[in-house]
């Protein structure tokens, strides 16, 4: 109940934000930054309760990105079918890369392997085939209207993507308490015992897997509809899949609210580091990875871990 | 209720069962002895579906399940627990046994309640919020049996949980074990305490290197020349008889 209220109260203050008339700026960078929490809830869903790493949760991201675009340039729909289409598509991807690699009892580095190699093999594929642009790209014509996802202000996306990463922790957090995600936590802590206990670990994965590519997808959809254009790099290059498993592992794998605390963590770092440092190009994943490692060091339970134990210290400390 | 016929299972050169046959009738509690390495854990492993026999097949209530996987023998019915416990450390005890009890139950209130049920049966109510990791070796081979009870098995394959308990705590646990039984579930042990197998078990059998050498009532079995030499070694059998003799 208690983290109902923390969720809930999360959503009214950050939905009343705009109204005290931030800058522009602030609101990208709080978009951004929801936009990466919830796709790092994906993440975690697979990765931090199911314990399967994946290294290349960007297809899943690619995949609704060119779909919404596609279903737009090449076949003149709109976007809300786009939308759906995307929410397919990432599921889809699930859905395939799940059964060719849980079939065979792909685990740990190996599936970690095989999704890099897929996210690798969906770029090349985008970069030389007519629909998707190949590596030039596609564009969305620019047409403000609701009616066309598109908005004038930046205040609407930064309300879609603060629902959507509602909507996520919501959806966790019920996960936590259902069947599916008891399942989920068993085959990470013990795949044996699990099956020893009545659990289909093939079936298991693979509904996961579809869950986050469908969630990744409808999250890549969104992308395209902000910035209105997709290329291979932006779809299927490295920067998601690692900045998703990033902010989950920084944040708190496993945990209702570790990919939140993460992505405001890293966001908060990069943007202190662009101020004070310059524009240096891949400064920010520089930083990323000296972060990862004190992190995984440190505190292996990452940010949330953190807030829990010194939480529990304080108050034992003030019972005593 | 559970049949097996002439299962093989060899682990390159070495044959782990070699034509095992048994029958264990339902509403007993059985037991499986013998030597390190004789192949019982094995045995039970190709019964619940973890390992496929080489040939030979496995009958259970009357249905084959040679090579079904253990998710689907589990759901017959039919359910093992580890030598080696393995308990979902990070979680609470409660959290552990939920994860079978999901197997019967749809709703979280109905698994939440079957969870109370069996902790209580196995003496666990008081620790149901304890990290895993932090029960002692007896409180983990509990909640080994518990997480197997909260599936509702028909049958149930508890591979040696008596094994690194103190004498108070095999005291403690036999209890559990007869009522477990007298809760309408067949059991079949793997115990090297001999002390539970004779106080327990109405049927033992005994495996060395892989074939059945004994069967029969634990206290014949136990005065059974073979078993003795399997135990203590070759040609002891004859020496203790002529020490008894003399």
């Amino acid at each position: 109940m208690r983290t109902l209220a923390i969720i809930v109260l999360f959503g009214l203050v950050m939905a009343v934000l705009p109204v005290f008339g931030p800058t522009d700026f602030t609101l990208s960078f709080l978009t951004l930054m929801l936009l990466f929490a919830y796709l790092g809830q994906g993440w975690n869903i697979l990765g931090g309760y199911g314990g399967q790493f994946s290294f290349g949760n960007t297809v899943f991201f690619g995949a609704g990105l060119y779909a919404t675009v596609i279903v737009q340039v090449q076949f003149g729909l709109g976007p809300w079918l786009g939308l759906a289409a995307a929410i397919l598509a990432g599921a889809l991807v699930g859905l395939f890369i799940g059964w060719v690699s849980f079939r065979y009892g792909l685990r740990g580095s190996y599936f970690a392997l095989v999704t890099l190699a897929f996210a690798e093999v969906f770029r090349i594929v985008a970069n030389s085939v007519a629909i998707t642009g190949a590596g030039a790209g596609l564009q969305v014509p620019l047409d403000p209207a609701p009616a066309n996802l598109q908005f004038v202000g930046r205040e609407s996306f930064y309300w879609i993507i603060l629902a959507l990463t509602v909507a996520s922790l919501l959806l966790v957090w019920q996960m936590e308490r259902s069947r599916f995600g008891a399942y989920l936590i068993a085959i990470r802590d013990d795949e044996d015992a699990a099956r020893a206990l009545g659990v289909d670990i093939f079936r298991t994965k693979l509904k996961a897997i579809v869950l986050v590519g469908a969630l990744t997808g409808l999250g890549g959809a969104f992308y395209a509809q902000m910035f209105l254009y997709v290329d291979p790099h932006i779809a299927f290059g490295v920067a998601v899949s690692v900045e998703v498993l990033l902010v989950s592992i920084v944040g708190g794998m496993g945990t209702i609210f570790g990919p939140l605390l993460g992505a405001a963590a890293l966001h908060l770092i990069s943007e202190v580091a662009r101020e004070t440092m310059g524009n240096t190009p891949g400064l920010n994943l520089a930083l990323y990875g000296a972060l990862l490692v004190v992190m995984v060091t440190f505190l292996p339970k990452g940010l949330f871990g953190l807030a829990t134990v010194s939480a529990g210290r304080l108050f034992k400390f003030r019972r005593s | 209720m559970l049949e097996l016929k002439a299962v093989s299972k060899s682990f390159g050169g070495l044959r782990a069962t070699d034509a095992v046959s048994l029958v264990v009738p339902e509403g007993h509690i059985v037991s499986l002895i013998g030597p390190n390495g004789a192949g019982k854990t094995t045995l039970f492993a190709i019964a619940s579906g973890f390992l496929k026999p080489d040939s030979g097949f496995i009958r259970f209530l009357g249905q084959d399940v040679t090579g079904l996987p253990p998710h689907e023998v589990c759901r017959l019915g039919l359910v093992r627990t580890f030598q080696v416990v393995k308990p979902f450390a990070e979680q609470s005890v409660r959290e552990n046994i939920l994860v079978g009890a999901y197997l019967r139950c749809g709703s979280r209130r109905e698994a939440a309640e079957k969870v109370e049920a069996v902790a209580e049966l196995v003496g666990m109510s008081d620790r149901l919020d304890a990290a895993a990791a932090s029960l002692t070796v007896a409180g983990r081979k509990r909640l080994e049996l518990a997480k197997a009870l909260a599936t509702e098995p028909k049958l149930l394959l508890l591979d040696e949980v008596m094994a690194g308990l103190n004498p108070t705590e095999i005291e403690e646990i036999i209890p559990v074990i007869r009522r477990i039984r007298e809760a309408g579930v067949t059991i079949m042990l793997i115990e090297h305490v001999m002390q539970a197998v004779m106080k327990l078990s109405e049927h033992t059998w005994v495996l060395n290197q892989g074939r059945l050498i004994a069967e029969g009532a634990p206290e014949e079995i136990v005065r059974n020349p073979d078993v003795i030499e399997a135990y203590l070694g070759h040609g002891l059998a004859a020496r203790m008889e002529k020490l008894e003799d003399a």
